[in-house]
C-alpha cells in the first residue's frame, strides 16, 4: 500500500493549459474535489498565440499525494504539461503584494524605514497611510506584512507565486 | 443530407451529421425547448435512429448499455436544465466505469445565458466532475470541430463521457461544416504504447514467480475484443491463476480451469486467498478499488505488483505498484506475449504445481455453496436456474444494483466480453432496465436479460413504456425479496437487524404493472416451477417484467466484511449473522 507516514512537504506546480473558458474551474474543482491543498494560485495567458495560459500552483502533500495531483491534474483534457518545480532542479518563485498602512508619527516613519530596508517601493502616499509594493519570496513578503501589523497595517493584497526552473531549458 | 465537409448547414444539422459522420446509427434522447432544432433535423433524415425514453436518466444508462456491449460510442440527445440535470447520474456512472458517451445537451439562446431563464441551468459547471471533458459551443464555426473532438475525448485513453452544450440559437444558425479528419485534439493525447523496458521487467517478474496470479478489470473489456484474446493467450501460455474485478467479467472465459471467480468483497475464497498469498500480481485494467482491496495496508502484503493503465492516475493511487506501466492493456498484453514467446520464457513449473495445489484446496471449501430449498426459491437458485436456460454466446446480461447484482455476479459464467453490464464504481441503482434497452437496441435478435431487485427496477420502471413502444423485447427478471436487500444486509451485520426504511411496504403487483405497460408479465413463487416460468420468459416476444419471489432473508457470501483483509473473509455456513456483527470493528463500521 501507500505509505501513511512520508512527510508532508511544499511543492511548486506549473501547469501549461489550453486557454479555454472553465480550463481554471476544472483544476480549481479537481482540488477541491479530491481533498488537496491549494496554498497559492496564480493563472494568466503567457502565450497569446497558442492559447496557451500558465498555472503556478502552490500545494503541500506527501510524495505520494503530490505524485496524484501531477497525475489527476496530466488527465484534464486541456492540459498540456504539468512540471513539479520543486522536484525538478532548481527555480526561483516571486510573489508581489501590495500593502496598506495607515499612521502618523513615529509608526509611519517607522513603516517607511522598514519598507526601504525590504526594499519595497512607494506606490501611493498620503499625509496618514502608504500603499507599498513589495516582490520576493512568500517568506519575505509574510516577515514584512508582520512587522507592518502593529505599525498601522490596514489591508493586503498579494498576486500568489509566479515561479520558473533556472537555466536555459524551458517546460 | 448527404452534404460533406465544407457545405453549408444550420447547427442543428451539423449535430446529425457528425453523429453520421462518426459512425453513429442510433442516439438515444427526449425532446424539450432547447433541442427542438435538432429534433426538426432529425425528424427530415432517415439514417439515424432514436430512442425515446422517458426519462433522460434513461437515456444515459441505455447509451451505456449500448456502448458497452458494443465498445462504441453512446450518444444522448436532451433539453436545457431539468434534461441536462436529470442526466447526470448516468454521466457519473459512466465517469466511474469507463465507459464512451457523447451527451448533447441543449442551452437557452446564447443571449440569455445567466439569465435565469426558463430551463436554464449552468450545464458545464454542475457536469465539470460528472464527465470527462465538457464543452459550452460559443459559435456555430467551432461546433462542428468540438463535436468530432468530443468523440475522440470519449473514446481515447480512458474511455469516459463528454459533453457538448449548444444554445438554441447556434442550433439554429448557420456556417460551414467540417468534418472528423480535420480535428486534431491540440491537447489530448494519451500514451497507449507500453514502455518495453518495464515490460521486459514485468516478464522476469513473472517468469520468477512462485505464486503468481493475474488480476484483470473493466480495462481489458474496453481496449476491446482483442485484449481479450490476447488475455486468454497469455494466461494458458504462462498457466498462472487468473481473477477479475465485476467490470471484467468475460474477459476471461469462467468455464475455464484456470479461472478462479470474481474476487472483492463478494469474491470467491480462492480468488481472495490466492490474492492475498501471492508473490506476483499481475493487474491489468484494474484500479485497486476499496471493494476489491478490502483492508489496504493488507491487501497482498507480500507480493510485487505489476500495474498496467492507460490511465496514469490509477497507478500508485491506492497501492504501490512495483512495476508500472502506462499504457493501452491491449497493446501491453501482446507485447508482453511476444516478449514470452521470444525470450522462451517457461514459469516454474514446480512452484506453480504447488500454488495451484494451495488453489484446489481453496477451491474446496466451495464458497458458493448455499442451502437450497424446495418450498421457497433461493436467489442463488433463480440465477442458477436462469444461468443454466439462457447461457449462449447471443445472451447479454445487465443488473441493477444490489444483493441481486452480486449474485449474478457469482453464479451467471460469463465467457465472453461485453455480455455483462453492471453499474459498478457508482454503483447506479436504476441502472439495469434502461441499460437492457441499449443492449437489445445494438443487438436485435439477443436475448437480453436484466437481473434486477425490486427496489432498483422502481427506480426507472418508467422504461418500460420504452420497452413497449420500440418493441424491445427485454426480460427483466426481478428477484423480489420485498427489501432494498444489501441494505437490509448490512442493517443485520452492522445496525443490530434494525432494519430502519429497508423494507418495502407497498410493492406494485409487477405481473399487473407489466400488462399496464402493454408487457408481459410472469410471477413464480414455487422452486419447482422457476424452469418452466423462465423458459416462458424466454419465449415470449415482448418486453417481460417477472416477478421472481425469492427468499426474503438471504445474505450475499462470501463476504470480506468493512475494514478487513483478503484472508478475513467469511462464508455462508460460518455466517450466523450475529457473529458478524461482531467481527467487523467500530472503525470497519465507518467505511462504505
Amino acid at each position: 500500500m501507500l505509505a501513511k507516514n512520508e512527510p508532508v512537504s511544499r511543492h511548486v506546480l506549473s501547469v501549461l493549459v489550453d486557454n479555454e473558458p472553465g480550463v481554471l474551474g476544472r483544476v480549481v474543482g479537481l482540488f477541491s474535489g479530491r481533498g488537496y491543498n491549494i496554498e497559492s494560485l496564480t493563472v494568466s495567458e503567457t502565450e497569446h498565440d497558442k492559447h496557451v495560459s500558465r498555472i503556478t500552483i502552490v500545494t503541500s502533500g506527501t510524495p505520494a499525494i503530490i505524485d496524484q495531483i501531477e497525475a489527476q491534474l496530466g488527465r484534464l483534457v486541456p492540459v498540456h504539461t504539468v512540471v513539479d518545480l520543486t522536484n525538478s532542479g532548481p527555480s526561483v518563485e516571486r510573489e508581489l503584494a501590495l500593502i496598506k498602512v495607515a499612521g502618523a508619527g513615529d509608526a509611519r516613519a517607522e513603516a517607511l524605514r522598514l519598507a526601504d530596508a525590504f526594499r519595497a517601493r512607494v506606490m501611493d502616499a498620503t499625509t496618514e497611510s502608504f500603499v507599498f509594493e513589495l516582490t520576493g519570496k512568500p517568506d519575505k513578503l509574510d516577515q514584512f506584512i508582520s512587522l507592518m501589523l502593529p505599525l498601522g497595517l490596514v489591508e493586503v493584497s498579494r498576486t500568489g507565486v509566479a515561479a520558473i526552473s533556472r537555466g536555459p531549458k524551458g517546460m | 443530407m448527404g452534404s460533406k465537409a465544407g457545405a453549408q448547414m444550420t447547427g442543428a444539422e451539423m449535430v446529425i451529421r457528425a453523429l453520421l459522420d462518426q459512425g453513429v446509427d442510433t442516439i438515444f434522447g427526449y425532446p424539450g425547448g432547447a433541442v427542438l432544432p435538432i429534433y426538426d433535423a432529425l425528424f427530415q433524415q432517415n439514417e439515424l435512429q432514436h430512442i425515446l425514453v422517458r426519462h433522460e436518466q434513461g437515456a444515459t444508462h441505455s447509451a451505456e448499455g449500448y456502448a458497452r456491449s458494443t465498445g462504441k460510442v453512446g450518444v444522448v440527445l436532451v433539453t436545457s436544465g431539468p434534461g441536462a440535470t436529470n442526466a447526470v447520474t448516468g454521466m457519473v456512472d459512466a465517469l466511474m466505469d469507463s465507459i464512451p458517451l457523447v451527451v448533447i445537451t441543449g442551452q437557452v439562446p446564447t443571449h440569455l445565458i445567466g439569465s435565469d431563464a426558463f430551463q436554464e441551468c449552468d450545464t458545464v459547471g454542475i457536469t465539470r466532475a460528472a464527465t470527462k471533458h465538457n464543452y459550452l459551443v460559443k459559435s456555430v464555426e467551432e461546433l462542428p470541430r468540438i463535436l468530432h473532438e468530443a468523440f475522440y475525448v470519449a473514446r481515447s485513453g480512458r474511455p469516459g463521457p463528454v459533453l457538448v452544450d449548444i444554445p438554441k440559437d447556434i442550433q439554429f444558425a448557420a456556417g460551414a461544416y467540417t468534418g472528423p479528419e480535420d480535428v486534431e485534439h491540440r491537447t489530448y493525447k494519451p500514451r497507449v504504447e507500453g514502455d518495453e523496458a518495464k515490460i521486459r521487467e514485468a516478464i522476469e517478474l513473472m517468469a520468477n514467480a512462485k505464486r503468481p496470479v493475474f488480476y484483470t478489470g473493466g480495462g481489458v473489456i474496453n481496449s476491446g475484443t482483442k485484449a481479450s484474446e490476447a488475455l486468454r493467450e497469455l494466461v494458458r501460455l504462462t498457466g498462472f491463476p487468473i481473477t477479475s474485478t465485476l467490470m471484467g467479467l468475460g474477459a476471461y472465459p469462467h468455464s475455464d480451469k484456470q479461472w478462479l471467480g470474481m474476487l472483492g468483497m463478494h469474491g470467491t475464497w480462492e480468488a481472495n486467498h490466492t490474492m492475498h498469498d501471492c508473490d506476483v500480481m499481475i493487474c491489468l485494467g484494474a484500479r485497486f478499488d476499496d471493494r476489491v482491496t478490502g483492508r489496504v495496508d493488507a491487501f497482498s502484503p507480500g507480493s510485487k505488483k505489476i500495474h498496467v493503465d492507460i490511465d496514469p492516475s490509477s497507478i500508485n493511487k491506492i497501492v504501490r505498484a512495483d512495476v508500472p506501466i502506462i499504457g493501452d492493456v491491449g497493446n501491453v498484453i501482446l507485447e508482453m506475449t511476444r516478449i514470452w514467446k521470444a525470450e522462451k520464457k517457461k514459469a516454474d513449473k514446480d512452484a506453480l504445481a504447488k500454488w495451484w495445489q494451495q488453489i484446489d484446496r481453496w477451491r474446496a471449501r466451495k464458497s458458493l455453496n448455499y442451502s437450497n430449498s424446495k418450498t421457497v426459491i433461493k436467489p442463488q437458485y433463480a440465477v442458477q436456474r436462469l444461468y443454466e436456460l439462457t447461457k449462449g454466446p447471443n445472451t447479454y446480461i445487465t443488473t441493477e444494483v444490489g444483493q441481486h447484482q452480486m449474485w449474478a455476479a457469482q453464479y451467471y459464467g460469463f465467457e465472453e466480453p461485453n455480455r455483462w453490464m453492471t453499474s459498478g464504481g457508482l454503483g447506479t441503482m436504476g441502472y439495469g432496465l434502461p441499460a437492457a434497452l441499449g443492449v437489445q437496441v445494438a443487438h436485435p435478435d439477443a436475448l437480453v436479460c436484466c437481473i434486477a431487485g425490486e427496489a432498483s427496477v422502481l427506480m426507472n420502471m418508467q422504461e418500460m413504456s420504452t420497452a413497449a413502444q420500440h418493441r424491445l423485447p427485454v426480460k427483466i427478471f426481478i428477484m423480489n425479496n420485498e427489501y432494498m436487500g444489501m441494505v437490509r444486509q448490512w442493517q443485520q451485520l452492522l445496525h443490530g437487524s434494525r432494519y430502519s426504511q429497508s423494507y418495502s411496504e407497498a410493492l406494485p403487483d409487477f405481473v399487473k404493472l407489466a400488462e399496464a405497460y402493454g408487457c408481459y408479465g410472469i410471477r413464480c413463487e414455487d422452486p419447482a416451477d422457476l424452469d418452466a416460468k423462465i423458459k416462458e420468459m424466454i419465449e415470449v416476444d415482448a418486453p417481460v417484467l417477472f416477478d421472481c419471489r425469492v427468499e426474503k432473508m438471504e445474505n450475499c457470501f462470501p463476504m470480506i466484511p468493512s475494514g478487513k483483509a483478503h484472508n478475513e473473509m467469511i462464508l455462508g455456513d460460518a455466517a450466523a449473522a450475529e457473529d458478524i456483527g461482531s467481527v467487523i470493528t467500530e472503525e470497519g463500521k465507518m467505511l462504505v
